[in-house]
């Protein structure tokens, strides 16, 4: 299945030279093989990649195997939110109170195009990429990603969680944005990442 | 629970008139001309000012003041019954110097006739148009989305505000031939200004449904609640 | 169908005319004996108690308003005083960036707005761009165009179905109606290569031919899936929970459902039997025996049955498409419209400058307008194109049926309650991505 050969189930490497202990890293993989076969999805839909979702989420394409079956749509008892549609500038308020409202150990999946960089959509209205109002973990291509594509970006997403350690902890910090301008990332970043593809080398105004 | 409906069939008023057909070989110009147009010049004259038929369609280009009266006038009178407006919607130029179009698509179901009643806004002049909500509750939404593409006023709308920008955009009016295709603003001076809708910090059920609902309330709501009726806290 | 509680007047002559000509109509009955099923009004506000009225907002992220959508409710108590519905959390300025795209440009565009009717849009769209070019397409696309919708109407009413259902507490027609949705989307995979958004249609013709072999598998599924039907039917249509929870819901009258612009199996079940297939036909649909549905009640219960028949009256269209689908090219003879084959493109000069114009600066229509209206399973769905001779449209209008009829959920939602808000929302069939375009 697929294009390319699936990867082999690694055994999560440890650092010898760590000061690790016995005890440390079978608690770390006891707590994220719990958390990454049981993510409760936030399915922040908006639009066509919605559709796919509920698709995969229905009986051909199960989610229930991924132990996602259990669709929160209360953020407070989320752990990944999937964004799955596109963004307009009306709605980035909202997605950016519901990952606050979210609880620590949460991810983000951009499902689709339009959630990675604002897809087909670029113009006035639209939010050129979620990643500039909230971190995401997972970028899953596609307009709309089949549901096969959402399911390698669930996947990776596991495959992330389970190379967390417990004594990283950097890992768990909330991102806090500057107070004024509620941006995390600093304002020509967001430009540059908004940027069109293709020949403008800036930001020129109307025409392709 | 009160008696099932009435079946209205459209097409009831002609009974003679044959089966509509799917159209086929429709011509440019010179098609066949909704019977109403000429009854529409028959009734107000001068103020009609061009009759085409592009494509099939029968199109009434009227003056700004009297559109409201004639379209009263299709609505109300038995032998027209437009009963149904498809839409509303406005149309500007590339060629920047031609005036600003506000198009009315109508629907007789009884008839089974389309007509397209247009007027021309030059924009030397604020544009304003009469809002033909009283005669059609469809107009609502429609002329409130017009305004906030166009920033053409419908004069006598009972809550003409922003319906897809949100109320305090600032950037234009965003289908009018001047405002660039990715707006006037950078994209972090954008998500800046989308940001700033929820100034708040904390989250509590009674802030946010209040406050947040609040600039979005109309004008008569707002009033109550600001004149200190209880909301139930 | 096994009970006959339901009974459908199908007595019409074989073109789905009568004798005068006037295209026939067929009641829905909700009972036997042909009186609808009583229920109580809710119970009227007390006056004295109704003191202080409460402010509550749902959504924009809810799982039960079909997208962004944000309702806010002045309640008293349970009861809904007002409703001030909130739209635009999916306005992403298709119309603006139509005006900057070439015609052929346009359709995947006219996917993503109303994304469950992905194809019937390409083909709404097309017609209207082929009015505004004077174009007529050939036999074997006209047909095609037909299948093409009317699966596009089943799978519309397939979402509507399984959503409605999950706002309304049973939970197991979503997992049927998936299922159903996922077999058409083999079909239109191997039609056009992609399941949701198809891009399926060009000016003058379509972006591929049905492979071989396709025929036979639209009809397998059009044999197997009136079972679908049947089984939710038996389910849910004399369920005293669904008929307690949908009948006297948000009732509108004809007058009120015609004068609020409403189209589509909202304005049907009111009992105006406008169908933009029978009254303003387009593609052949005169041409075809099928029967419009009309309610009497103006309720949710007469939206479900309305919709539920309509997916049967798809089936019946598409034996008929199937059946009568000619043989011949799917694109007209035009190559200042259709791209030459690309063997030819390479060899013949005149091909190659074709190619060149076509991609590179697009088609261009004569000057004029046009406003093409279908009968989406949403309503009447319309594209309102000006052209100035240019290959890009100077103004390109979605007339939104969603919008239109959403509208009116403030005028339906009063003096119901809370729980029958999700109902009676659920009952208008709303896509977000067509409402904020």
């Amino acid at each position: 299945m697929g294009l390319t050969n699936r990867p082999e189930r690694r055994v999560v490497e440890y650092d010898p030279r760590s000061q690790e202990g016995w005890v440390a890293t079978r608690l770390d993989f006891l707590v994220n093989w719990g958390r990454a076969n049981s993510l409760w999805p936030m399915p922040f839909g908006t639009a066509c990649c919605a559709i796919e979702f509920m698709a995969t989420a229905a009986s051909r394409f199960d989610l229930a195997r991924f132990g996602m079956e259990r669709m929160s749509f209360s953020p407070r008892q989320a752990d990944v939110l999937i964004c799955a549609g596109r963004v307009p500038f009306k709605l980035a308020p909202v997605i950016r109170r519901i990952w606050q409202q979210m609880a620590q150990p949460k991810w983000a999946i951009s499902m689709g195009a339009c959630a990675s960089s604002g897809g087909m959509f670029d113009n006035y209205a639209v939010v050129q990429g979620i990643d500039t109002i909230i971190p995401v973990d997972v970028y899953v291509p596609g307009c709309p990603p089949r549901p096969e594509g959402l399911m390698y970006g669930i996947m990776m997403l596991q495959e992330k969680v389970k190379r967390e350690r417990m004594n990283d902890s950097a890992l768990r910090n909330e991102m806090e944005p500057d107070p004024r301008s509620q941006l995390y990332i600093p304002a020509p970043t967001i430009n540059e990442l908004s940027e069109p593809f293709g020949n403008s080398v800036h930001q020129t105004r109307s025409g392709l | 629970m009160t008696a099932p409906f009435e079946i209205h069939h459209p097409g009831s008023a002609d009974r003679n008139a044959p089966a509509p057909v799917s159209p086929r070989q429709v011509p440019h110009r010179g098609g066949a001309e909704n019977p109403s147009a000429a009854q529409i010049k028959a009734k107000f004259g001068a103020a009609v000012r061009r009759i085409d038929v592009v494509w099939g369609e029968t199109t009434v280009v009227v003056a700004p003041e009297t559109v409201l009266d004639v379209i009263r006038w299709l609505h109300d009178d038995p032998s027209q019954q437009y009963d149904y407006l498809s839409d509303v919607t406005g149309v500007e130029f590339r060629d920047l110097e031609q005036p600003v179009e506000v198009v009315w698509h109508l629907r007789s179901l009884p008839h089974r006739r389309f007509l397209r009643v247009k007027v021309q806004l030059t924009k030397n002049r604020p544009l304003e148009v009469p809002s033909v909500w009283s005669i059609y509750k469809a107009a609502d939404w429609m002329e409130r989305e017009c305004y906030d593409m166009f920033g053409i006023r419908f004069v006598g709308h009972p809550d003409l505000r922003r319906i897809l920008m949100w109320e305090q955009y600032r950037e234009g009016f965003p289908l009018r031939k001047d405002f660039p295709l990715r707006g006037r603003f950078s994209r972090a001076e954008q998500l800046r200004q989308a940001l700033a809708a929820n100034p708040e910090a904390r989250y509590s059920l009674e802030e946010l449904s209040i406050a947040d609902a609040f600039e979005d309330l109309p004008t008569d709501m707002r009033q109550r609640l600001r004149g200190g009726e209880r909301t139930g806290e | 169908m096994a009970t006959q509680k339901r009974t459908v007047d199908v007595a019409l002559a074989t073109t789905g005319v009568d004798a005068q000509g006037r295209p026939q109509r067929v009641p829905l009955v909700t009972a036997d004996d042909g009186s609808s099923v009583a229920v109580e009004a809710p119970p009227a506000v007390e006056p004295e108690l109704a003191e202080e009225h409460m402010l509550i907002n749902i959504g924009p992220q809810h799982p039960a308003t079909h997208g962004v959508l944000r309702l806010v409710l002045e309640l008293d108590g349970e009861t809904v005083v007002r409703c001030i519905p909130h739209v635009g959390y999916l306005h992403c300025g298709f119309e603006k960036i139509g005006e900057y795209r070439q015609y052929n440009q346009i359709v995947p565009w006219t996917d993503r707005e109303d994304y469950l009717n992905s194809i019937g849009n390409n083909c709404a769209f097309a017609l209207g761009a082929e009015r505004l070019f004077g174009v007529d397409i050939t036999p074997r696309c006209t047909v095609l165009r037909v299948i093409a919708m009317e699966l596009s109407r089943i799978i519309s009413h397939l979402v509507w179905l399984g959503t409605t259902c999950i706002d309304i507490g049973a939970f197991t027609p979503f997992l049927w109606s998936f299922q159903r949705r996922e077999q058409v989307y083999d079909l239109l995979e191997s039609w056009v290569g992609a399941r949701l958004t198809t891009s399926a249609t060009r000016v003058g013709g379509m972006a591929a031919d049905i492979p071989d072999g396709w025929i036979d598998g639209l009809r397998s599924f059009v044999r197997s899936f009136p079972s679908t039907i049947d089984e939710v039917d038996r389910m849910l249509t004399k369920n005293a929970i669904w008929v307690g929870r949908t009948v006297g819901l948000g009732v509108m009258t004809p007058e009120e459902a015609v004068n609020y612009g409403l189209s589509g199996p909202m304005v049907r079940a009111s009992g105006v039997a406008y169908d933009v297939r029978k009254d303003f036909p387009y593609l052949d649909y005169e041409t075809y025996d099928f029967d419009v549905p009309v309610g009497t009640n103006g309720d949710v219960y007469d939206r479900y049955l309305v919709r539920m028949e309509e997916m049967r009256q798809s089936v019946r269209i598409l034996e008929q498409a199937a059946n009568r689908l000619p043989d011949g090219p799917v694109n007209v003879d035009d190559p200042r419209l259709i791209l030459p084959p690309k063997s030819k493109a390479t060899s013949e000069m005149e091909s190659m400058i074709h190619h060149f114009k076509l991609v590179m600066e697009g088609p261009r229509p004569p000057i004029g307008e046009a406003y093409v209206a279908i009968e989406s399973p949403k309503g009447e769905k319309g594209y309102y194109m000006v052209s100035d001779g240019t290959s890009k449209p100077v103004r390109w209008r979605i007339r939104p049926p969603s919008f239109v009829n959403l509208s009116a959920i403030s005028k339906m939602v009063e003096g119901h309650l809370l729980s029958d808000v999700i109902a009676i929302n659920a009952s208008i069939d709303i896509v977000m991505g067509e409402i904020d375009r």
